[in-house]
């Protein structure tokens, strides 16, 4: 597996090349546009009050969270596409997304928009949201353990419920929170601050090492339940622990993200294309991937229709999605 | 009544009978009932005079014969072509998730209507429904383009995928098309959809398509539980596979593409419905067809009816009572053995 080893590393550089290249681009544009000279003077220190606002306070806390919620969710769509055998598996399919933004929307409803601290609010909904709809399809697809196909059915099930009951109290809304609520189901990191940014990195930085760390038993479980036993794994104790992960990665990219659907869906598949199935090099290009996809994406939502914003999650569909079926079509 | 391996492969033709016989029945009650309920109250007598002797000066003739009587059969109409749609299509593709919705059918719908909102704001019904029906075929096309571009051909698990690939980026176009136009909230009416505004002229246009459809789907019945057995089976058959493919994908783009385009994005039917009916009947498509039919038609009349009683006089979209009541059963199935769907 040298060559893999390799093959991965060289990746790796590409991928924080481009990373570092979109960065460059990202901070450039946008409604205001400030040329590099400019850029670098900022960073610097010496660069106008003006271009620090812009460029600390708006710009780069939305970056970093750009880069922190597109690994996060791709990662969160890799765990659960291993434990699952499915490679269909993402925290949309599964129905974590629209727990959190049934509780998002619910949020909403019942305070009609009104309160003025909802944006401190509204992640936390989100995130209990997740938590909900998690526990519910483990608890119901728990019978003597959790097989990964009775997991997966109980999770389009599950998705479904709070999908129709999105709709039920969406339609109940006024216009304008109705279309705050939209822009939210559709993934939308505009309006970030440092403060979110602060609030994810942690769960990033814990939890995406614990999932490095747990490539090996990945591994192990895709071979499947009974011969991961016979290698001596704690099928169900692994699969709720890397679960459990799973939906906290999700959890906090949603909360903060909005529903951004597609890459947990897209950027496993476009990783094992790139360097096979093998957790340990998967993960680390889906991270890279995920947060590269995400970034580009956002830089092109701020500024392809400029000066309206369109939603980071639509954009990834269509980047997404347009990959996708290209994949399929050369396979 | 086990649901294990060893007897998925069989068919209970009494049960079946017994299912579509009585479901039928019972479907006729709840027609009744949906078309007595309402926000006015109307006895049965009036009703009944309704039906027979019309008299067109009298108000609540008027409400049965062009309200509720078109709203009960359309129902019905839609009910039975998503189940059957979704039938096929578990059947044709040996998929357990495979439904309209998945198949970038519906998407494709609820494009076209959101291009149509943003470009005339005032959109005749009829209009709609040639702009859904357009859609409902641009998406199936790309999926089923998509999938027979790639060289291995039309395998399940690809269709599957670029289903969700084309349904993720349709629906990311329209939902840009409602925020940008400022239409998302006509635009989650429609999605929500129901059968609240039915008129005379739908059931004219889906009654013929939804019987010839069903017909089709009828004669083709003992050729998809051959091909249920799997691709290489009904090759060494002597079936046409990629003919019967062919035919089957029409009907179903026939049967959900009016469905969609009167009732809006009816989610759970199609998915849910052929889980059930299977769980009852077996697995012999001969069987399994009409029953979906029947079963199909009635849950959506119930969710109709039931949509109206929840919150009244505020209607519940039906999309949303299909799936509360579709949801349980479904994870009861999943739970039961995940083998079976």
């Amino acid at each position: 597996m040298v060559s893999q080893k390799r093959k991965t590393g060289l990746l790796l550089i590409g991928l924080l090349l481009a990373i570092f290249v979109t960065l460059l681009i990202s901070l450039n544009t946008g409604t205001m546009t400030i040329g590099p000279i400019d850029v670098w003077k900022t960073i610097i220190g010496q660069g106008s009050d003006q271009n620090e606002l812009v460029l600390f306070d708006f710009r780069l806390p939305r970056m970093v969270i750009a880069l922190l919620i597109g690994a996060g969710m791709a990662i969160s769509g890799a765990i659960l596409q291993g434990v699952t055998h499915n490679e269909l598996a993402d925290p949309g399919i599964l129905g974590i997304n629209s727990g959190a933004g049934f509780a998002v929307v619910l949020f909403i409803y019942l305070t009609q928009g009104s309160t003025s601290s909802q944006v401190f609010i509204l992640p936390l909904a989100a995130l209990a949201g997740a938590v909900l709809a998690a526990i519910l399809i483990y608890l119901i697809s728990w019978k003597n353990g959790v097989s990964p196909i009775r997991l997966i059915l109980v999770g389009i099930g599950i998705n479904a419920a709070f999908s129709a009951l999105i709709i039920v109290f969406q339609l109940k809304m006024d216009p304008n929170n109705f279309t705050q609520a939209t822009i939210w189901l559709s993934g939308n990191i505009a309006g970030t601050d440092w403060t979110y940014t602060l609030t994810l990195l942690p769960w990033i930085l814990i939890l995406l090492p614990i999932t490095f760390y747990k490539s090996g038993t990945l591994d192990t479980l895709h071979l499947g339940d009974e011969t991961a036993q016979g290698l001596g794994t704690h099928v169900e104790r692994e699969r709720l622990f890397l679960l459990f992960v799973a939906v906290a990665l999700a959890g906090a990219s949603v909360a903060v993200g909005g529903a951004i659907a597609f890459l947990g869906l897209v950027i496993p598949h476009l990783a094992r294309k790139l360097v096979g199935s093998r957790h340990k090099h998967m993960l680390v290009i889906s991270a890279l991937l995920g947060a590269l996809l995400l970034l580009a994406a956002d830089t092109i939502g701020r500024n392809i229709l400029a000066p309206s914003e369109i939603p980071v999650g639509l954009i990834v569909s269509l980047i997404g999605g347009s990959y996708f079926v290209y994949l399929l079509m050369k396979s | 009544m086990s649901f294990s391996r060893n007897n998925k492969r069989n068919s209970r033709p009494l049960v079946a009978s017994f299912v579509i016989i009585g479901g039928f029945i019972i479907l006729l009650l709840s027609l009744v009932v949906s078309i007595i309920y309402g926000a006015a109250e109307i006895d049965l007598p009036t009703t009944w005079d309704a039906l027979t002797q019309f008299d067109p000066n009298e108000t609540a003739h008027q409400i049965i014969r062009n309200l509720r009587l078109p709203r009960g059969l359309a129902a019905a109409l839609i009910g039975a072509a998503l189940a059957v749609s979704g039938a096929i299509m578990q059947g044709m593709t040996r998929n357990a998730l495979a439904s309209p919705s998945i198949m970038g059918i519906t998407a494709g719908a609820s494009f076209m209507i959101a291009v149509a909102m943003a470009i005339t704001p005032q959109v005749s019904s009829l209009a709609m429904m040639i702009w859904a029906f357009a859609g409902a075929g641009l998406g199936a096309g790309i999926v089923f383009g998509v999938g027979s571009i790639s060289k291995s051909g039309l395998t399940p698990v690809k269709l599957a995928l670029a289903g969700t690939a084309v349904t993720s980026m349709l629906s990311a176009l329209s939902s840009g098309i409602a925020i940008h136009f400022n239409i998302a909230k006509d635009m989650s009416f429609w999605y929500a959809g129901g059968v609240a505004s039915v008129q005379w002229i739908h059931v004219q246009l889906l009654a013929p398509i939804v019987i010839i459809g069903l017909l089709i789907a009828l004669l083709l019945s003992k050729s998809i539980t051959v091909l249920n057995l799997g691709e290489d089976v009904a090759k060494g058959l002597g079936q046409q596979t990629v003919l019967l493919k062919i035919i089957a994908t029409i009907v179903v783009l026939l049967l959900t593409g009016a469905a969609v385009a009167v009732a809006g994005t009816i989610g759970f039917i199609g998915l849910v419905i052929p889980h059930i009916t299977r769980f009852l009947v077996g697995v012999n498509y001969r069987w399994i067809i009409p029953a979906a039919a029947v079963l199909g038609a009635l849950l959506l009349v119930l969710a109709d009816t039931a949509s109206r009683m929840v919150n009244p006089p505020f209607e519940t979209p039906v999309g949303t009572m299909t799936a509360l009541v579709g949801v349980p059963f479904f994870l009861y199935l999943a739970r039961r053995e995940g083998r079976g769907l």
